[in-house]
């Protein structure tokens, strides 16, 4: 059990990265006994199991993701959405609140096309489009706040370690933040300053995701531009 | 209207001290230059300059397929689209796909097929477009090392990033990186596309006359000049992220030292 290359560490596709009997994790392959990147990332090492998470790449849907689409088109009993994945997911009508039963009116006075969903993934496997439902708490339609969209690669960076990253977002930017699994974020502020703040905060993680330290230097960057939107607001006071 | 002169014929490929037209070697490569994620739209992007050659490559997917018959149940399709600018060649070339470059979109995607984990994305498509700015010979070879960066940048997952380099005959001589006029005046050309890892040969077409020995002379040169390339690739992929990197924990430094 020998590790090649360094955990933390940028890895490019076939970088070696372990030989040996690990376990083999995410975005990895095994030749024999050797263990190599599929893509690039960061190599990183749990107990055993040896997996790279990706710098980049699109969404790819998971049965329970909660995600942000747009409504692309209205059909006779469900709606199309662009979830920002390789295939176009599927609203029906009856995962949506409501009355239950067949509607005679027209969809689109639900959601219309170019509206925002919240929506969770109910199922999805290979041989089929995914699944929505927007039934739950919190799901449907978004009409207010702010739609901040990064790279889904991103997302587990932004959430952090047990929520780490989100939790200090939220307190420090006084802003709720709700985080699609496909990239789409959703920032509710009660000033339009806050939600600035936790849009560029958002953007400064996606930049850089790959770095140490960016917990400390997010929650620096957020008091800096308080101190400066204070420093402005006694001025014209 | 005049037509421009055709560029004459060098009287000599290789002068007395064993040396080339652009002063060459016979085993040395062209100046290489690589840069990975240039264009903003594109999911993946990477640029390659290998002597004159300039060439732009744009990847875009996984994503739906459309026409809908072409996707696979069971496996994304890769298509690939390789292009000559107008302005790339000394002639003006007609910006239609031309029978050369249909064959070489094919061998193209052929010498990325086996590397991409296409088994991972089913009904889907990923799209490379390799668009040649600036043509001087190799151009196969170079956009398929610049292809397989692109793809390596669009975080589509793959085993390894493949490499290429032509080798060639110029005056009976083996010569590597066969440049535009050594291309045209020399007496063969080999293109080789590797794997290096699995040890993959996933392009090999020839043009011209070689012997078995000079084949297999030009093939070992060819490798080794792919592993040069090779390990180029990956510094350039690495260096993006290790650039944002460095930036931004140097401001932190001071601090931890103090």
């Amino acid at each position: 059990m020998v590790l090649v290359a360094e955990p933390k560490q940028v890895v490019a596709p076939g970088e070696l990265l372990a030989e040996g009997d690990h376990l083999l994790g995410d975005n990895a392959y095994k030749i024999g006994t050797q263990i190599f990147s599929a893509c690039i990332g960061i190599l990183e090492i749990d107990g055993n199991t040896v997996f790279v998470v990706p710098l980049k790449g699109g969404y790819f849907p998971r049965a329970g993701d909660l995600v942000g689409g747009r409504i692309v088109d209205i059909g006779l009993s469900g709606w199309s959405v662009d979830i920002r994945a390789p295939y176009e997911a599927m609203l029906p009508a009856s995962e949506t609140p409501g009355p239950r039963g067949p509607r005679r009116r027209d969809l689109s006075s639900s959601f219309d096309v170019g509206d925002m969903v919240l929506a969770e993934v109910l199922d999805f496997d290979r041989t089929r489009d995914p699944l929505l439902t927007a039934k739950g708490p919190g799901l449907g339609k978004v009409s207010t706040g702010r739609v901040v969209e990064i790279s889904a690669a991103k997302i587990p960076r932004l959430i952090g370690r047990k929520g780490s990253m989100i939790n200090m977002l939220k307190q420090e930017t006084r802003c709720q933040i709700t985080v699609g699994q496909n990239g789409i974020v959703l920032v509710w502020g009660k000033s339009p300053e806050d939600e600035r703040v936790a849009v560029e905060a958002i953007y400064m993680v996606e930049r850089e995701a790959h770095t140490r330290g960016l917990t400390d230097r997010i929650r620096e960057m957020i008091s800096k531009s308080r101190m400066v939107e204070q420093v402005a607001g006694t001025q014209t006071a | 209207m005049n037509k421009l002169p055709e560029p004459k014929q060098p009287e000599k490929l290789i002068d007395e001290k064993g040396l080339r037209i652009d002063g060459r070697r016979l085993d040395q490569l062209r100046p290489l230059k690589l840069e990975v994620g240039l264009l903003d739209k594109a999911d993946g992007s990477a640029y390659i300059e290998q002597g004159k050659n300039k060439i732009l490559v744009a990847v875009y997917g996984p994503r739906e397929a459309h026409p809908k018959h072409i996707a696979m149940p069971e496996r994304a399709v890769i298509r690939c689209r390789y292009h000559m600018a107008p302005f790339s060649v000394d002639e003006r070339k007609s910006p239609a796909p031309s029978r050369r470059e249909m064959e070489l979109s094919k061998v193209i995607r052929e010498s990325l097929e086996p590397v991409v984990l296409t088994d991972l994305y089913p009904r889907t498509t990923i799209d490379v477009f390799i668009e040649v700015l600036q043509s001087d010979g190799g151009s196969r070879c170079a956009g398929i090392t610049a292809a397989s960066l692109a793809l390596a940048d669009a975080g589509i997952p793959m085993k390894e990033l493949v490499a290429a380099c032509a080798v060639g005959k110029i005056q009976g001589k083996m010569a590597l990186d066969l440049s535009d006029a050594e291309d045209k005046y020399g007496d063969a050309d080999l293109p080789v596309a590797l794997v290096p890892n699995m040890g993959l040969v996933t392009l090999l077409q020839m043009d011209g006359n070689l012997t078995t020995a000079e084949f297999e002379q030009g093939l070992s040169m060819a490798m080794e000049a792919c592993k040069t390339i090779h390990s180029m690739q990956r510094e350039t992929l690495k260096k993006k992220y290790a650039t944002i990197k460095d930036a931004v924990e140097e401001r932190e430094e001071p601090e931890i030292v103090a």
